[in-house]
């Protein structure tokens, strides 16, 4: 009986096997498609907002559509053209060609832009001459020169075959004050036009300033809160969140009204007898530090109040019972738990610093401007998004390389972002 | 968790049920986009709404930012969202020359002759006049400013001046202080000899210079005494002014920007668009938005109206006779062909 029930169970199992298993497939799908549902609005968000808004920045700095398609016969006639002396007349018959209907449907006006971006009054030479291509005839090389004598000048036409396809590094090289030349040799900027770079530069040492000042001011505050009684620690951290409720830009006009020559800071030290005239606190880069230390010093106090909140007292007792005195105790006992906190609000204020725009808008001078204030002026005023989306991905780039080093100097129990 | 999901679920549902009704929009009603701010209040008061309740109709209001971006998008999409706009002289010549503007017909609008001579263009209408000048507040200083080469005199009157930070009409207002005829300005800066000396004109003062960005800075560094003198449009002083701080401003070689109103070329509502400018070019209905916001009239006839008082603080008559107007087929042109050359080396320059 027994041997019978465990032969049946032993048949019946092997008949079973493959409708179990696929009965188990079927459930394992279902429950993945379920799970795939559930993240799919997350990543479709992702995709949408995060994903695909870097991949048009991408585009835009490296996209080049103007010359190649808005003066399409030209670009054509110049793509065998060495460039050493000027183009034959049908290079300019081709010219006149597309002037004339780049005129006539208005798209003239986009790619005269886009070239002035290389040479200085090449939009108004095309301008010029496209009002009056319709009435040329041949000979173009005589009646072009004759409209405007830029035309016998070899650099308009090397800019244009220099631009003849689709794609471009001009935008990229010029964020890091490189020049693209027409037959694609790369040479450095001249010296008056040469500012991303420096200006990459001070962006990336301002972040770090303001970093640095936040681990200072924001590692006792946040050990403070964490150790004080919970009534008062509630009100500090109410204190800390309270900037928050109002916008970026009342703090910063905030901070001009406080630190101006006849400001709160300036008139009471004068009170007080400590200074004899007004100290220059602000249209300086003290007036950016100031101002964006206090608009990210949350973002360092809150991520270590976290942490410290979770160290028990006991090990720093421990450790003074076992002889360390205070500071050997802090380094090797305290400091070490309080890590991922400070590398996480380091990465925070760091990486928001260097978004800055605003702030440095209206309370830096001249020389404290950062890289967010140059990308808006191109996305904004001119709408020259090549380059706006160049400096954006130069940024990225910093972000980018930063971030593994930083990966490794915070070690394990540093934040992780993926 | 369920409830999370949920609205989510409906937060998406949301979002697609409003593209649908925004795609399915048909006409929309006329729309004009202005600055933002007090400025478009008194706008509001004095223009959108009492066409609208002339004409019966509604009119929606948009703000419109500066600068290309907004275009650019819209010709990208091909959209129209507003059918009227006011914009600045370089947006004007652009839009105007790629077709997005349309072409004004003077005659739907009123006289052209009653309007100075800035205030006409082939797309655009003169909407204001404002003055970019040199103010000063006399309480913080005690020699006072007669000339622009007093501006760049460090030892005459020693401290902080405020200047814009934008290269348009600083480099300008540079020469004309180092003694270069309004009518020449464009053609000593298009040449490389004049462009170095509108930047070593600013050298000689550019320990002092704090720059401003916003209109409303330099008004409130006079009255604070961060700066002793400063550029400023005329409206933001007369206003400051209005609050009793007794600022005072120098009228010469100052600097005129004429926005103008534009028509899209593809607007459904051109007849309505044309009625507007009509109604807005009401010499009366002009002048009382001046009395109530201190910017200049385009128009001769609506100068009349205006109450002296007021037209002591405004770009009007003497006070215009040596101006150097933005608008002018020289200056655009200029500022369309070197803009992003100047640009980087005002931006490398100031850095430094």
């Amino acid at each position: 009986m027994s041997i019978d029930a465990t032969s049946s169970d032993r048949g019946a199992g092997d008949d079973d096997r493959p409708a179990l298993r696929a009965n188990l497939r079927r459930a394992e799908r279902r429950r993945k498609l379920k799970a795939y549902a559930l993240i799919a609005p997350l990543f479709l968000f992702l995709l949408a907002f995060f994903l695909g808004p870097i991949g048009s920045v991408l585009y835009f700095s490296i996209a080049n559509p103007e010359v190649s398609t808005l003066l399409p016969r030209v670009t054509a006639a110049l793509r065998d053209w060495d460039g050493q002396a000027l183009p034959d007349e049908a290079a300019f018959a081709a010219l006149a060609e597309d002037l004339r209907t780049g005129y006539a449907d208005k798209t003239l006006p986009k790619v005269a832009l886009r070239l002035n971006y290389e040479v200085g009054g090449f939009r108004s030479l095309l301008m010029r001459t496209g009002r009056t291509a319709a009435r040329m005839e041949a000979p173009y090389t005589v009646a072009l020169t004759a409209r405007d004598e830029r035309w016998g000048d070899l650099v308009y036409w090397r800019t244009l075959k220099g631009n003849g396809s689709a794609f471009t590094l001009h935008y990229l090289l010029q964020a890091v004050d490189l020049d693209l030349q027409w037959d694609g040799s790369i040479q450095r900027a001249p010296p008056e036009k040469r500012l991303y770079l420096d200006n990459l530069r001070r962006t990336l040492w301002i972040a770090f300033v303001v970093t640095l000042t936040c681990v200072l001011l924001g590692y006792p505050v946040a050990y403070l809160i964490a150790n004080a009684e919970p009534r008062w620690a509630k009100l500090l951290i109410l204190l800390i969140l309270l900037p928050f409720w109002t916008s970026l830009l009342v703090r910063t006009a905030a901070w001009v009204i406080v630190l101006q020559k006849a400001g709160v800071v300036n008139d009471a030290l004068l009170a007080l007898g400590l200074i004899d005239e007004p100290l220059t606190l602000i249209f300086n880069r003290t007036g950016v530090y100031i101002a964006m230390v206090h608009i990210l010093l949350p973002f360092m106090v809150l991520p270590l109040y976290s942490v410290m909140r979770g160290i028990p007292p006991e090990h720093m007792r421990a450790a003074s019972s076992l002889g360390a005195r205070p500071w050997a105790a802090f380094f090797s006992i305290y400091l070490p738990q309080t890590m991922p906190g400070l590398s996480a609000g380091c990465l925070l204020v760091y990486v928001i610093g260097l978004g800055f725009y605003i702030t440095p808008a209206l309370i830096g001078g001249g020389s404290d401007q950062m890289l967010s204030y140059l990308i808006a002026e191109f996305a904004t005023n001119t709408a020259n998004w090549g380059l706006a989306a160049a400096l954006a991905m130069l940024l990225l780039l910093c972000i980018a390389v930063l971030y593994p080093l930083y990966q490794r100097f915070a070690g394990a129990g540093g934040m992780r972002l993926g | 968790m369920q409830n999370k999901r949920r609205a989510t679920l409906l937060s998406l549902a949301t979002a697609v049920a409003g593209m649908l009704i925004v795609s399915g929009a048909q006409a929309r009603d006329f729309t004009i986009a202005s600055w933002g701010g007090g400025y478009q209040d008194s706008q509001r008061k004095h223009f959108f709404k009492p066409f609208g309740d002339a004409k019966g109709i509604q009119v929606l209001e948009d703000t419109y930012l500066g600068g290309w971006a907004q275009f650019k998008a819209m010709q990208e999409a091909g959209t129209r969202p507003w059918d009227v706009v006011q914009v600045e002289n370089s947006e004007l010549i652009r839009g105007c020359e790629e077709g997005l503007f349309l072409k004004l017909d003077w005659s739907r609008i009123g006289p052209k002759e009653n309007y100075v001579e800035p205030a006409v263009a082939e797309c655009g209408l003169g909407v204001v006049v404002v003055a970019q000048l040199v103010g000063w507040n006399p309480k913080h200083t005690k020699v006072q400013p007669s000339s622009l080469a007093d501006f760049f005199d460090l030892e005459k009157i020693p401290g902080k001046r405020g200047l814009r930070s934008d290269p348009k009409g600083t480099l300008e207002f540079a020469l004309m202080a180092d003694g270069v005829d309004v009518k020449d300005v464009y053609k000593v800066m298009a040449t490389k000899e004049g462009l170095d000396r509108a930047f070593a004109k600013l050298d000689t003062i550019k320990s002092q210079i704090q720059w401003w960005e916003a209109g409303a800075q330099p008004a409130e560094w006079l009255v604070s005494g961060d700066v002793v003198m400063s550029t400023a449009y005329n409206g933001r002083i007369a206003n400051a002014n209005k609050e009793g701080h007794g600022l005072k401003m120098l009228w010469q070689n100052n600097v005129l920007y004429v926005d103008k109103w534009v028509i899209f070329a593809d607007s459904e509502n051109v007849d309505t668009a044309y009625d507007f400018l009509k109604f807005f070019s009401d010499p009366k209905r002009e002048a009382a938005f001046t009395d109530d916001y201190t910017y200049g009239q385009p128009n001769r006839e609506a100068v009349k109206y205006i109450k002296p008082a007021v037209l002591e603080a405004l770009p009007a008559g003497d006070h215009i006779a040596d101006a150097l107007d933005t608008g002018r087929a020289d200056s655009v042109e200029y500022w369309l062909d070197n803009s992003e050359e100047i640009f980087e080396r005002w931006t490398a320059w100031k850095a430094k």
